[in-house]
C-alpha cells in the first residue's frame, strides 16, 4: 500500500511542477492545486498507513501507541489544506486581475516576442 | 493560580496587531485620520512592548532571558509555546521602528491609493511578530502564511501592470516555497514525532542513524522555504522586481521579511546542528549559498539603473553578507554579523522610502498610478498633498541620499563602516581556527560588493543631483521626510552606541549557540495548576 500511494504521490507532484513551468497563467494555477494535493496526501501518510484503528488518547498507564493511529497530521493537514485553498485562492483573484490589466494571461503579463 | 501579567506581554506582539487589523476593517476608507490614528497607536505600543521585552530578557527577569509562554496552558512539547530573548526582543524592537517609519510615510498619501492598507499592514506585523516569537514548526508556517498573505495584499496595493506583473510572481513563488515548508515539516514530524523545536533539539541524539538523514532531508527541505525568504541564489530572483514595483513603504516593511529567513535560519541551524549528532551538518552550504548570493547582488547592483532595483540587489547583498557569516560556522562572527544586519536594514529602507521622494525632482506628480481609485469609488484623490512643504527640499534629499549610501556601501563614518569593519576584524583573527581560502573569498566579495555598491549608487547620485537640466524643487511633506530622517538618524546613534549594542547582541547570541539552556528552560516550563471547577468555593 505505501508503495502505491507513494507513486501517486509522486505522479501528482511531477505532473504539479510540469504544469508549473508552463506559461499560462491557469496552467500555473493547475500545477499549484496539484502539488497542494500531493503535499497534503504527503502530510496525511507521515502519521503512517494503518487501518481500523482508533486514535490515540490518553488512558491509564502506558500504552502502546503503534496499536494507534496518530490523529495530529490529520490535525495539520486541516490546517494546510485551508491555508493552502485561501492563498491559491488569492492568487486566483490576482490572476483575473492580470488578465484584465495586461490583456494577456502569459504569467510575464506580456507575449513573448516571436 | 494566574499569571503575573509580565508574562502576557510575550503574547501581546501578535494578539495586539490582530485586534487593532480586525477593528480597522470596520471603519470606513474615508475615515484616513481615524484609521492612521488606531494603526499608529498599535504599532507604537508595540513599540514600547518590544522595549520591555528587550529590557526584561536583558536584565534576566526570566532564567538565562529565555521567556517562555506556552499558550492555552499546554505542556511544553504538546502544545504551543512561544518563546522570547535577547535576539527575539531585538528583531521585534527593529519591526516596530520600520513599521512606525513606513507608516508616517504612508499617511499622506501612499496608504490613500488603495484599500484596506491599514488592516493588511497590521496583519502583516502579526504575522512577522509571530514568526519571530513561536517555537513551534507548524505554528511557525502558519505565522509565515498570516505574514505572506498580507504582505500579497501590500504588494498589490495600489495596483497598476507592474504590480501585478510583479505580484503574479511573487506569489507564486512563495506559494511553493510554502509547499516546500510543508513537506519539510511533515516530514521532521515523520521522524522524530514532534514539532517543538526546542524537543527536537533534545530528540536528535535517540534518532536512529537512517532516521537522522531522513530527518536531515526535512530540514533542508524546509531551509528552502526561509532560504527562498531570504533570496538565496538561485531562489533570489523574484526580489529585485517585487521591491521596485511595490509601493515605497510596503518596500520598506519587505526588507524585514527577507531578514525573517535568515532569522529562523540561523536560531533553527544553531539549535540542531551546533553539536549533537549532526553537528556541523549543513553549515557549508549556507556559506556558499550566502558567498554565491552576495556574487549574484553585487553584479546586479553594477547592471541595475533604476534605483528601486539597486535598493533590491543591495538588500540581496545583505541577506547574502548574513548567511555566509551564518554558514561559516564561528560564533564571534555571528555577533557582528546582527549588528549589520540591524544597521544595513534601516539604511535599505531609508534609502527605499527615499527614492520615491528623489523620482519626484524627474517627474513631479506623475509617481502613482492610481488604478483602484476608481476600481473601489475612493472619491477624494489625494493629487497634490496637502500642508507645509518643507523648505531645503533638494538638500535634503542629496544628504540624505549620502547617508543611505554611506551606510549601505560601509564607507566610514557612519554604522555601516563599523560593521564591516567588525565583520573583516572577525574574519581576520580567527579564533583557534586558521584563515582559509573560503574566508579570502568572503572578505574579497565583501569588499567587492562595497565597491559595487559605491559606483553604482554614485552614478544614480551624479545623474539625479547634478547632471539633470531643470531640478525643480519638489514639494515634500514633514511626514514623508520625518520617517528617512529618524532611520538615518538611528545609523548615526548605531555608530556613536556600537560598543553597547555589539556587547548587547553578544549577549543575544551566546545562548543561540548552547540548545541545551533552551532545552531546560522549555522542559521545565511550569504548567498552571487549578483546582477542578467543581471544587471551587
Amino acid at each position: 500500500m505505501e508503495a502505491v500511494i507513494a507513486i501517486a504521490i509522486g505522479i501528482m507532484f511531477g505532473a504539479g511542477v510540469w504544469l508549473i513551468l508552463r506559461p499560462r497563467s491557469f496552467q500555473v494555477i493547475t500545477g499549484l492545486l496539484l502539488i497542494s494535493y500531493a503535499v497534503n496526501l504527503f502530510i496525511f501518510i507521515m502519521g503512517r498507513l494503518s487501518i481500523n484503528q482508533a486514535p490515540l488518547t490518553l488512558g491509564e498507564g502506558a500504552i502502546d501507541p503503534s496499536l494507534y493511529a496518530d490523529p495530529l497530521p490529520q490535525a495539520l493537514v486541516l490546517t494546510a489544506i485551508v491555508i493552502g485553498f485561501a492563498t491559491t485562492a488569492l492568487y486566483l483573484v490576482v490572476m483575473i486581475g492580470a488578465r484584465g490589466l495586461t490583456g494577456t494571461d502569459h504569467v510575464d503579463g506580456k507575449e513573448m516576442d516571436k | 493560580m494566574s499569571l503575573p501579567w509580565v508574562q502576557h506581554l510575550i503574547l501581546a506582539p501578535v494578539l495586539v496587531p490582530l485586534l487593532c487589523g480586525a477593528l480597522l476593517i470596520l471603519i470606513n476608507e474615508r475615515r484616513h485620520e481615524r484609521k492612521f490614528f488606531i494603526n499608529i497607536v498599535s504599532t507604537v505600543s508595540l513599540l514600547v512592548i518590544s522595549l520591555v521585552l528587550l529590557y526584561l530578557s536583558d536584565r534576566e527577569y526570566w532564567p538565562n532571558g529565555i521567556g517562555v509562554y506556552l499558550s492555552a496552558n499546554w505542556a511544553a512539547p504538546f502544545g504551543i509555546v512561544l518563546l522570547v530573548d535577547r535576539l527575539t526582543a531585538v528583531m521585534m524592537l527593529l519591526t516596530s521602528v520600520l513599521a512606525i517609519a513606513s507608516l508616517v510615510f504612508s499617511m499622506s498619501r501612499w496608504s490613500r491609493i488603495g484599500v484596506h492598507f491599514h488592516s493588511l499592514f497590521q496583519f502583516l506585523l502579526m504575522g512577522i511578530n509571530g514568526a519571530f516569537l513561536t517555537n513551534d514548526l507548524f505554528n511557525l508556517f502558519v505565522f509565515f502564511e498570516v505574514m505572506l498573505a498580507a504582505s500579497y495584499g501590500l504588494v498589490l496595493h495600489g495596483y497598476n501592470t507592474r504590480r501585478i506583473r510583479a505580484g503574479m510572481q511573487y506569489i507564486v513563488v512563495n506559494l511553493l516555497a510554502s509547499f516546500f515548508f510543508l513537506i519539510g515539516v511533515a516530514l521532521i514530524y515523520a521522524t522524530t514525532g514532534t514539532l517543538n523545536m526546542t524537543d527536537l533539539a533534545a530528540r536528535l541524539d535517540l534518532l536512529a542513524a537512517e532516521d537522522l538523514v531522513l530527518l536531515k532531508i526535512g530540514v533542508v527541505i524546509l531551509a528552502l522555504a526561509f532560504l527562498t525568504k531570504s533570496a538565496m541564489w538561485p531562489l533570489g530572483f523574484w526580489l529585485p522586481t517585487t521591491y521596485s514595483a511595490a509601493s515605497p513603504p510596503v518596500a520598506a516593511m519587505m526588507v524585514l521579511m527577507t531578514k525573517i529567513g535568515v532569522y529562523v535560519l540561523l536560531r533553527l541551524w544553531l539549535l540542531l546542528f551546533s553539536d549533537g549528532p549532526a553537528a556541523g551538518f549543513g553549515f557549508d552550504l549556507l556559506l556558499w549559498g550566502g558567498l554565491a548570493t552576495l556574487a549574484f547582488g553585487t553584479i546586479g547592483l553594477l547592471a541595475s539603473q533604476e534605483p528601486g532595483r539597486m535598493a533590491g540587489y543591495a538588500a540581496v547583498i545583505s541577506s547574502g553578507t548574513l548567511l555566509a557569516a551564518v554558514g561559516y560556522g564561528q560564533p564571534e562572527l555571528i555577533n557582528i554579523a546582527l549588528f549589520y544586519m540591524i544597521s544595513s536594514t534601516l539604511a535599505v529602507a531609508a534609502f527605499l522610502l527615499l527614492i520615491e521622494l528623489v523620482e519626484r525632482i524627474r517627474t513631479p506628480g506623475a509617481a502613482m498610478l492610481a488604478l483602484t481609485m476608481e476600481a473601489f469609488a475612493v472619491d477624494d484623490k489625494p493629487d497634490e498633498p496637502v500642508g507645509v512643504p518643507i523648505p531645503g527640499a533638494l538638500a535634503f534629499l542629496g544628504l540624505a541620499f549620502a547617508g543611505c549610501a554611506l551606510v549601505i556601501t560601509g564607507l566610514p563614518p557612519l554604522s555601516g563602516f563599523v560593521a564591516k569593519f567588525g565583520l573583516m576584524h572577525t574574519l581576520l583573527n580567527p579564533q583557534g581556527m586558521s584563515t582559509s581560502m573560503v574566508t579570502w573569498l568572503l572578505l574579497t566579495l565583501i569588499v567587492l560588493s562595497g565597491l559595487a555598491g559605491i559606483i553604482s549608487l554614485m552614478r544614480f547620485g551624479v545623474r539625479t543631483f547634478w547632471a539633470t537640466k531643470h531640478t525643480t524643487a519638489p514639494h515634500l511633506q514633514r511626514s514623508e521626510v520625518a520617517p528617512i530622517t529618524a532611520l538615518l538618524l538611528l545609523c548615526v546613534l548605531l555608530t556613536a552606541q556600537a560598543g553597547p549594542t555589539v556587547a548587547y547582541l553578544e549577549r543575544s547570541a551566546e545562548p543561540l549557540h548552547q540548545p541545551g539552556l533552551y532545552i531546560e528552560r522549555i522542559e521545565s516550563a511550569p504548567v498552571i495548576t487549578q483546582e477542578p471547577l467543581g471544587e471551587r468555593t
